[in-house]
């Protein structure tokens, strides 16, 4: 399958003065992994939250399988089947890992009585088989602000697959983590992409990390989409080498 | 003893000391009743506030809301409620014994249900403000409805509503609603116990967390937030219309919407016994109950005094209430994990080991 899950047109956003994005047109095909790279400032994480609704555009077109959701709000899109994870970790905190996975199923087509169903059986075994997945399995019982930053992170990652998006949108999924660990959060970042089949989107500033993941990348600059390429077709570009080392 | 268990066993006693009550202490009849109506006052106030993390201080509203709602419903099917108000009690209707509990069953149950109907479009309103500003807007929410119930003629204005008299002998009557409130807050701890049981528990407490994630996980979090409210209402609705049976006249400001009072007691009981907790709320109304009623006794003059002092001493060094502090120090007894291996230092090399 090659058809775009997301895809944006001509999309601006402006803070007072500041124009966060401008005139921005990207495309993330389904089941593929994408990068958007970018110098501090240049306007990633506005542009997801355009993509996840959460704010209003300026103008411009975002479709989500074909449908436009521009106007929508982020649970209506969440519910769609588009999840982003801060780059800030956002997690539960002062509840426990397991109560972290468990309310964090997906919402897309329950019916109200689902609110008032029971935590055991399917939800829990599934619950663990993630936290195994991300190595959390022998603290799901802790309370998950006592947990590490890179620890939370891979809570926030495991809670988004527990959700079963189509898409992920990942604010920095390395930044702040401990070297060590960055090895293993690719490789479960892909088996996500390939096992559960989840498209990703990703903002990365480890350079390492965006060349090997992803096969299709887009940069940004002063808001504006500088170039895009496969992985080494940027390597060597010489615009977004200067951007990255400040020559404009 | 598991977490189950030590739930039953508080079931066990409550229910115990709920129905031998009134054979040991008979002259205490109506303070033990006021102290269920207390519990059921702060666990309820606990589901938005100490689970959802709304801290309202209107929840009195719709105690008055449905203490209001069942004495028309009790007058107004037999009566014309505007003529029966505004003779000012001069009229002494006679209901016949069925007509009373026909219309005390009516009244209840429409209390419960009103209140909770009301609440929606409340809710809607005021759910959408966090924090302080949510507190201060639930406050004048009740302000406002009891402002408007005592400019309203038909339910008697500010004088209120004499309610139909308990037609059996006295003493009887005191029985009868103290019976009814014990067994309204017996089924309110039951029914909270096992809300927060469910998927619902969870979506509350995530939407304490972080109201903004779960919402970027696809909670409903509208829905969570303003059912949760309705669930409060409803059981307040009916501990109100039983109350206002048990005074038997009810007026807006002092018995009805008692903001300054009862409104705030459910605030400071919770947060006395721990908020966020099933029994917190609990122990928080025993005690502060049985403090209010010695010094009210006792302490005649002093006993705002002695009120603010307990509050004051549980905001400064207890600000998780009784419950809360005890699980900080004990928390294996209270079923909490504890991974002592992991100290600021070493918290990395046990995310290695995760990862690994």
């Amino acid at each position: 399958m090659t058809e775009n899950i997301i895809e944006v047109r001509n999309v601006s956003k402006s803070y007072g003065g500041v124009v966060a994005n401008h005139d921005i047109s990207l495309d993330v095909p389904s089941g593929k992994i994408t990068g958007l790279i970018g110098p501090n400032g240049s306007g990633k994480t506005t542009l997801f939250n355009s993509v996840v609704g959460y704010h209003p555009t300026d103008g411009g077109s975002i479709k989500f399988e074909g449908q436009e959701i521009s106007e929508k709000r982020v649970p209506d899109i969440a519910r769609l089947g588009m999840l982003r994870t801060f780059q800030q970790t956002r997690i539960y905190s002062k509840m426990d890992c397991m109560d972290n996975m468990q309310i964090s199923v997906s919402h897309r087509g329950r019916s109200v009585f689902d609110m008032f169903s029971s935590r055991k059986g399917e939800i829990a075994d599934r619950a663990e088989v993630l936290l195994e997945f991300v190595g959390l399995y022998s603290k799901r019982n802790l309370i998950s602000g006592e947990l590490s930053f890179g620890q939370q992170k891979l809570l926030e990652f495991a809670m988004a697959l527990m959700n079963e998006p189509k898409v992920l949108l990942l604010d920095e999924p390395t930044a702040g983590i401990n070297p060590t660990l960055i090895n293993g959060l690719i490789d479960r970042l892909q088996r996500a992409n390939e096992e559960f089949g989840v498209t990703l989107f990703v903002i990365e500033h480890n350079m390492r990390v965006i060349m090997n993941l992803a096969q299709h990348i887009y940069c940004l600059a002063h808001g504006e989409m500088l170039a895009s390429g496969q992985p080494d077709e940027l390597q060597n570009n010489q615009l977004v080498i200067d951007a990255y080392l400040g020559a404009h | 003893m598991t977490a189950r268990k030590l739930d039953y066993s508080i079931f066990t006693f409550l229910i115990a000391f709920g129905i031998l009550a009134p054979f040991l202490f008979p002259n205490f009849v109506t303070q033990i009743a006021v102290m269920w109506m207390m519990i059921l006052f702060a666990s309820s106030w606990d589901t938005a506030g100490g689970q959802m993390g709304y801290n309202s201080l209107g929840n009195i509203t719709f105690f008055g809301v449905g203490m209001y709602i069942s004495a028309v419903v009790q007058v107004g099917m037999f009566y014309d409620v505007a003529e029966y108000t505004a003779s000012f009690g001069a009229i002494k209707p006679v209901f016949t014994d069925a007509q009373y509990y026909k219309g005390l069953v009516f009244g209840l149950a429409a209390a419960g249900v009103g209140a909770a109907l009301i609440s929606i479009p409340i809710g809607l309103c005021v759910l959408g403000l966090r924090g302080p500003y949510f507190a201060i807007g639930t406050l004048g929410v009740a302000v406002a409805v009891a402002e408007l119930v005592s400019a309203w003629s038909y339910v008697g204005a500010g004088a209120g509503i004499s309610m139909p008299v308990y037609p059996g002998p006295a003493g009887e009557g005191s029985l009868v609603f103290y019976s009814l409130m014990f067994v309204l807050t017996i089924g309110c701890l039951f029914f909270l116990r096992w809300l927060y049981s469910t998927q619902f528990g969870l979506a509350i407490n995530a939407i304490r967390d972080d109201e903004d994630k779960a919402e970027a996980m696809g909670v409903h979090t509208t829905l969570y937030k303003s059912t949760a409210w309705a669930f409060a209402a409803f059981f307040l609705g009916i501990s109100g219309a039983i109350f206002g049976n048990m005074i038997g006249f009810i007026e807006p400001l002092e018995v009805a919407f008692p903001t300054a009072t009862f409104g705030i007691f459910m605030v400071a009981m919770s947060l006395l016994g721990g908020k966020g907790t099933l029994w917190g709320p609990v122990i928080g109304a025993i005690l502060f109950h049985i403090v209010k009623e010695l010094t009210w006794s006792y302490m005649e003059g002093m006993q705002w005094i002695a009120l603010g002092a307990i509050i004051i001493v549980n905001i400064v060094y207890f600000q998780q209430g009784l419950l809360g502090w005890a699980s900080d120090r004990w928390p294996a007894a209270f079923g909490l994990i504890v991974d002592k291996s992991m100290t600021a230092d070493d918290r990395d090399g046990d995310a290695r080991e995760a990862a690994e």
